[in-house]
């Protein structure tokens, strides 16, 4: 599934210990919502440069899924292991490393692009020549930067949020639905800084209905609705 | 012990177990209110100075007693949930809530019922009854805010931190509404002695607490069970449950 | 650690000074319903000076519960709670940081016009600064335990009124210690001990409340 990560690693250079590569693991999840279960006995293993892309109809528990990657939602089976240590004793720590762009964009409509930014730094961890404008720039927010967000498009408001992204520096990325809202040219753009990312050796679990182009990356498909995520 | 502890946090194992639980408490607890009732209303001697109207209290002390122990075991319950995550401790607590609520209920009535003989009115604001009635929307906050959360695991986890606030307040507020009542004086002036009681009638008072725990434990358990078996509607014990009836 | 707390106050500073047109609400609602009591009662100066603490101390929980609701509401509702969760920093700093940032815009106004409801309940000068002293010790635990519940209904699409069945019963012990303060202090008599016994509920509930609230967040997003 993640063979060209495996590549790249030759077997005989054992890597040194304390620096190993990022890596997600799930181990039997299971989610039960309003006395339904959506998935059980979900497991996969998502390394760094990889990309897991999730699908399944509406209801399925995407994103549920995603929301308990994030610590945000308890599961109700199993666990999640965030480079070898269960994310439940990492609890902080494994925060510094995840950014989150949900359904809900965590923007504040009546602050600007900027501020809504500099909100971001403030909570993360503290980091050094991150160029705000740089990252609006970047997203296509150039002249944008100071009209308050509540006077922006959808798709730019998506933007505002995609630029979090570029100035949290987090390794693993969890992406609801990261394309809704965008034309074209956003959702090209997006594509880009998702190769970019698992170049840098970052990881990506995202939703999306759309086929995601992206070179040189394995995107590892997971399909919520296949039988064996049922229960028995 | 640790593993019986996991065994009974399985429904199906509790459901069982409980189930055959019930009806011995449920009899201790007929034969022990008959017994009480009948050593405090026909047996024990009348008050030398409240006359008969002081045989509520038969009703009203184990009543008042039971509305604050259910409360502390609720939190207690509340704890258990949200550290050892354990869904059955929820059920315990949601199911006694209402259970809690109606005891503080009846301590407030008889109370209010004890109260118009001795004080001539229906309400005096007393530091016992005020705190009682304050306990009363503790419970009715507990209830309420289940209601009104959709996802019954969300609901339950949220009551279990809701009665763990609550008693953390509730010595602070007995406290401060004693103090309250020494402050403003004047309708507090006839106290009651307990300690000098009549063993004719500590007796029976003795043994109407012990009914009203046990059935304190009979009815938690059942509506525990019809919680539990609700909460597991879908799994497969309880289809087979409802098809082999 | 403390940059995360600075810039959570600095936003909703910001938030609050954007929707300055709604920061009157609550102060004039207070206002207003001390305003009633005269008129329900009769103007009589005695009988008003006695009720005085009491009504005021009454009328501030009653606009709390209007502004609370807004502490997490609307942070809930744009996903910027997720992204608060889901900070490397504690939770329950943030929560108090958010907590100090609505103590600024509700609770101190609340304070300030407190003298002026004071004159209206003809309470005289000392009774006023006593009253002020209680409030300004009072209110940062109106809002502190005001934000467990808010915490655990926020998920709720009508929050009100099982907000206030929960919140109200713990106000109880700080209503009965402000307002015998105020009483006390105009019978003549020594408040070093009321002021003590609200200054420990708000110790305690500054220790306590935001791990309880971090806690009802958890749940409320789960």
């Amino acid at each position: 599934m993640t063979q060209s990560n495996a590549a790249r690693q030759s077997p005989s250079s054992p890597r040194p210990e304390g620096d190993l590569p990022p890596s997600l693991v799930a181990r039997d999840l299971e989610c039960v919502r309003d006395d339904r279960v959506l998935f059980t006995r979900l497991s996969f293993e998502l390394r760094s440069g990889g990309i897991l892309q999730l699908e399944g109809p509406n209801g399925s528990g995407k994103t549920s899924l995603l929301r308990i990657l994030c610590g945000l939602r308890l599961p109700d089976a199993g666990e999640i292991l965030w480079c070898g240590e269960s994310t439940s004793d990492l609890a902080g720590e494994f925060h510094r490393d995840i950014a989150y762009v949900g359904h809900l964009a965590g923007i504040k409509r009546e602050l600007t692009p900027l501020e809504n930014l500099r909100v971001t730094i403030g909570l993360g961890r503290p980091r050094d020549g991150v160029d705000l404008e740089q990252a609006l720039d970047e997203v296509g927010l150039y002249g944008f930067e100071d009209v308050p967000v509540r006077n922006l498009s959808a798709g730019q408001t998506r933007r505002v949020a995609l630029a979090r992204l570029l100035v949290a520096r987090a390794k693993l990325w969890v992406l609801d639905e990261p394309f809704t809202a965008l034309d074209r040219k956003g959702v090209a753009y997006v594509e880009r800084l998702l190769e970019r990312h698992t170049a840098e050796g970052g990881l990506i679990a995202l939703t999306t209905h759309h086929t995601v182009n992206v070179s040189d990356t394995q995107v590892q498909i997971l399909n919520l609705s296949e039988p064996r995520f049922r229960p028995e | 012990m640790w593993l019986w502890f996991h065994k009974l946090g399985s429904p199906r194992y509790f459901y069982d177990t409980a189930g055959k639980f019930i009806p011995w408490l449920g009899g201790l607890c007929a034969v022990l209110m008959v017994w009480g009732l009948y050593g405090g209303l026909v047996q024990a001697p009348a008050d030398y100075q409240q006359g008969d109207s002081y045989r509520i209290i038969f009703i009203h002390v184990p009543a008042a007693a039971l509305s604050l122990s259910v409360y502390t075991f609720m939190a207690v319950c509340g704890a258990i949930a949200l550290i050892w995550r354990m869904k059955l401790a929820e059920v315990m607590l949601i199911s006694a809530a209402p259970v809690g609520a109606s005891f503080t209920f009846i301590a407030l009535v008889t109370g209010s019922l004890w109260g118009k003989p001795m004080w001539g009115t229906w309400w005096v604001w007393d530091a016992r009854l005020t705190s009682e009635l304050i306990l009363l929307f503790l419970y009715l906050g507990v209830i309420a805010l289940y209601g009104a959360i959709e996802d019954k695991r969300n609901a339950g986890r949220a009551v279990s931190v809701l009665s763990i606030v609550g008693v953390v307040n509730i010595p602070i507020i007995k406290y401060s509404v004693e103090w309250w009542n020494t402050l403003h004086q004047g309708s507090t002036i006839l106290k009651f002695d307990t300690p000098s009681i009549d063993p004719a009638m500590r007796t029976p008072l003795i043994v109407m607490l012990l009914a009203f725990g046990l059935y304190f434990g009979a009815v938690v358990l059942m509506r525990a069970r019809a919680e539990v078996l609700e909460r597991e509607r879908n799994s497969k014990w309880v289809q087979e449950l409802v098809q082999s009836r | 650690m403390s940059r995360a707390f600075v810039t959570l106050v600095k936003r909703d500073l910001l938030l609050a000074f954007r929707h300055r047109s709604e920061l009157a609400n609550p102060i004039l609602f207070f206002i207003l319903v001390v305003s009633l009591f005269p008129l329900g009662v009769g103007p009589e100066p005695n009988l008003l000076q006695s009720l005085a603490a009491g009504v005021i101390w009454v009328a501030a929980l009653l606009s709390s519960l209007l502004s609370l609701d807004g502490i997490f509401r609307s942070d809930f509702e744009d996903g910027s709670l997720e992204q608060i969760l889901m900070s490397a920093h504690p939770i329950s700093l943030l929560v108090l940081a958010k907590v100090l940032a609505h103590w600024l815009i509700t609770g101190l106004p609340v304070i300030l016009v407190a003298p002026l409801l004071g004159v209206l309940m003809q309470l005289p000068a000392d009774g006023i600064g006593v009253l002020m002293i209680t409030l300004l010790l009072g209110t940062p635990f109106v809002s502190l335990v005001g934000a467990i519940g808010v915490g655990l209904t926020v998920g709720l699409r009508r929050a009100g009124m099982v907000l206030s069945l929960l919140v109200f019963p713990l106000y109880i012990p700080l209503l009965i210690f402000a307002a015998g303060a105020v009483d006390t202090a105009m019978t003549g008599f020594p408040i070093g001990g009321h002021l003590s016994l609200l200054a420990a509920l708000l110790v305690g509930a500054l220790t306590l409340a935001p791990l309880a609230t971090a806690a009802s967040l958890r749940i409320s997003l789960n």
